[in-house]
């Protein structure tokens, strides 16, 4: 287990690297002068100049990603060419809008997608089977800010059980701030739920034809009993890698559902930096973003060890 | 048991023939709508559907059934173009991988890809547009580069069964090269997963383009897509529901007739399935 997990660790240092190296090529190499593409086309000679020192820009390439790893290795961003302010501190207050979102979301998603993919597969080929699956590719095919914006207008401006948007704080209460964000988290959940139900049916209905199942039925064991105690755990592989997946999907997906909402997360300061042409920033959220990815890559393979032992083994 | 004449199922039919009048109106928006969609008419927005606008008329007096053929077309030609950035650079890359497994390339066009793996094409399209500014063509990009891995890696994987098949050993021993052996043996083998996950990442490309203009990073006005329809109405749909409606739902059922008719195809090409859900 110990040389699975470092071999794992391992892999993600690398992946974090190299994908370190192709965002600050994309945004310090590719746009030729950072500096000018910051300023705009009206810039003076000596704003020009002064923002370069600023950015250290004097130096050469790989001497300014070194600086900037080493920087993030010590949590430090850099400072924010808008909002002069540094970014570290920028990052950590929108993340706290964010990252419960995404993990909001990602409860309703399980809580939602275990129990429709179950009852499926137990009731595999019969009209609630049917109707259930074709529930989920309608969920599928519904983009999730459309649907933000339809749950909106019914639950905030017409019934008025919900605000419709913006994040009191979490100093408000627990509450106050878990209801600011169900609207969002329900819009972002719909949909991978639906692909979570096909993929826990699928895989249930998988395992349920392995011989083991049917010797656990042979040895006396109820059918339900079975499903539980050999099945779920078997099934869980490709369910644990889809919810990997999906969690990336929700972080990056948070920020457009962030729009509809006017919440103020990671979404709306990366939009921002956009506009304003704050690279700073931008490499800064994104960097957040992939990481984000990747380790939760890391995570889900670790998973995969616990719950399956002979995949530690590869 | 005797091969019975199967009926094609009703998820495919219906998925196709949504599939086709989608494409219909989008090509005819090339010669035909029913309105300019260019002409604006504030005198007349925002109205609901009627006998002179089926659909009723936008926040600009633009006929909604016009925008949403034009829009149609946008949505459509960007994930299509996404599909073929995906198909022409990871299939080659796929296959090449594929003969030459466990070699140094090998090995790199697959870290390679769990590297773009890392990126969801709206990062994709963060980064490309805080570099270059946004544009349709921007986007077509982001939504394509996403693409690249995921048919590089269905492809190897596709490939890397058949290479072990006696046909394709006798092919190798007969002088035939890897190219060729690819191009003639591999690569009609593979072609009914290729044409599954087209439809997928086809669908998953209309979504990304409704969520990309929606924000802002895709296709920029005056061009209408149903995703710039979406932000264009937004704020209104309090007062006029059909406005963010109608382009939702066109959406929704673009996406839904490719999903049905990729699980349909699926299934037909699939031995392994057949029969079962």
């Amino acid at each position: 287990m110990l040389a699975f997990l470092t071999a794992r660790l391992l892999t993600m240092i690398a992946s974090l690297l190299v994908a370190s190296l192709a965002i600050f090529v994309m945004l310090d190499l590719v746009p030729g002068d950072p500096a000018s593409l910051m300023l705009g086309l009206n810039a003076t000679p000596e704003a020009l100049n002064a923002l370069r020192q600023e950015l250290g820009l004097d130096g050469p390439w790989p001497q300014r990603y070194l600086e900037w790893i080493a920087g993030l290795l010590r949590g430090d961003f850099g400072v924010s060419y808008t909002y002069r302010v540094p970014v570290t501190g920028l990052i950590v207050e929108r993340l706290a809008i964010s990252l419960p979102l995404a993990i909001y979301a990602l409860g309703l998603t399980i809580v939602l997608a275990f129990p429709v993919g179950l009852i499926a597969a137990a009731s595999r080929k019969t009209w609630g089977d049917v109707t259930i699956m074709g529930l989920t590719q309608l969920g599928i095919a519904v983009p999730n800010f459309w649907f933000a914006i339809q749950l909106q207008v019914l639950f905030a401006l017409v019934l008025r059980w919900l605000p419709a948007g913006s994040f009191p704080g979490w100093e408000a209460g627990l509450l106050p701030a878990l209801g600011a964000l169900t609207l969002p988290a329900f819009a972002l959940a719909l949909p991978q739920a639906s692909i979570l139900a096909r993929v826990m049916r699928s895989s249930v209905l998988e395992t349920m034809h392995q011989d083991y199942m049917r010797s656990a039925r042979a040895k006396g064991l109820s059918r339900a009993g079975t499903l539980v105690k050999h099945g779920l755990r078997n099934a869980m592989i490709p369910v644990l890698t889809i919810i990997g997946l999906q969690f990336a999907f929700l972080l990056a997906g948070a920020i457009i559902i962030e729009n509809v909402f006017y919440l103020s997360g990671l979404g709306n300061l990366v939009f921002k930096a956009i506009s304003q042409r704050d690279l700073i920033v931008v490499r800064a959220c994104v960097m957040v973003l992939v990481f984000a990815v990747i380790a939760v890559n890391t995570v889900v393979d670790l998973a995969y060890g616990l719950v399956d032992p002979r995949l530690r083994r590869r | 048991m005797p091969p019975s004449r199967r009926t094609l199922p009703t998820a495919f039919v219906l998925g196709a023939v949504i599939t086709a009048i989608f494409l219909a109106l989008a090509l005819a928006s090339f010669f035909w709508t029913p309105y300019d969609v260019t002409k604006l008419a504030v005198m007349q927005r925002m109205k609901l559907p009627t006998n002179l606008h089926w659909l009723g008329t936008d926040n600009m007096g633009r006929d909604m059934l016009s925008m949403i053929m034009v829009g149609t077309r946008t949505s459509i030609a960007v994930a299509l173009v996404a599909v073929g950035v995906g198909v022409g650079l990871g299939l080659p890359l796929g296959l090449l991988a594929a003969s030459r497994h466990g070699s140094l390339l090998d090995e790199a066009v697959m870290r390679s890809n769990d590297l773009v793996f890392a990126f969801p094409s709206l990062v994709i399209a963060i980064l490309i547009t805080a570099a270059f500014g946004p544009s349709a063509f921007n986007a077509i990009l982001a939504i394509g580069i996403f693409n690249i891995p995921v048919f590089a890696r269905l492809s190897r994987g596709a490939a890397l069964s058949l290479w072990q098949l006696d046909y394709v050993r006798f092919a190798q021993t007969a002088g035939k090269s890897a190219l060729r052996i690819s191009v003639e043996h591999i690569l009609p083998n593979i072609l009914n997963v290729l044409i599954v996950q087209m439809t997928i990442q086809f669908s998953l490309g209309i979504l990304a383009e409704s969520g990309l203009s929606y924000i802002g990073l895709g296709v920029q006005p005056p061009t209408p897509s149903l995703g710039r329809m979406l932000a264009d109405n937004r704020t209104l749909t309090a007062l006029a529901p059909h406005l963010t409606l109608i382009p939702g739902m066109a959406i929704v059922l673009i996406v839904l007739g490719l999903n049905l008719l990729g699980d349909g195809l699926r299934d037909l090409t699939d031995p392994k399935l057949r029969g079962r859900t």
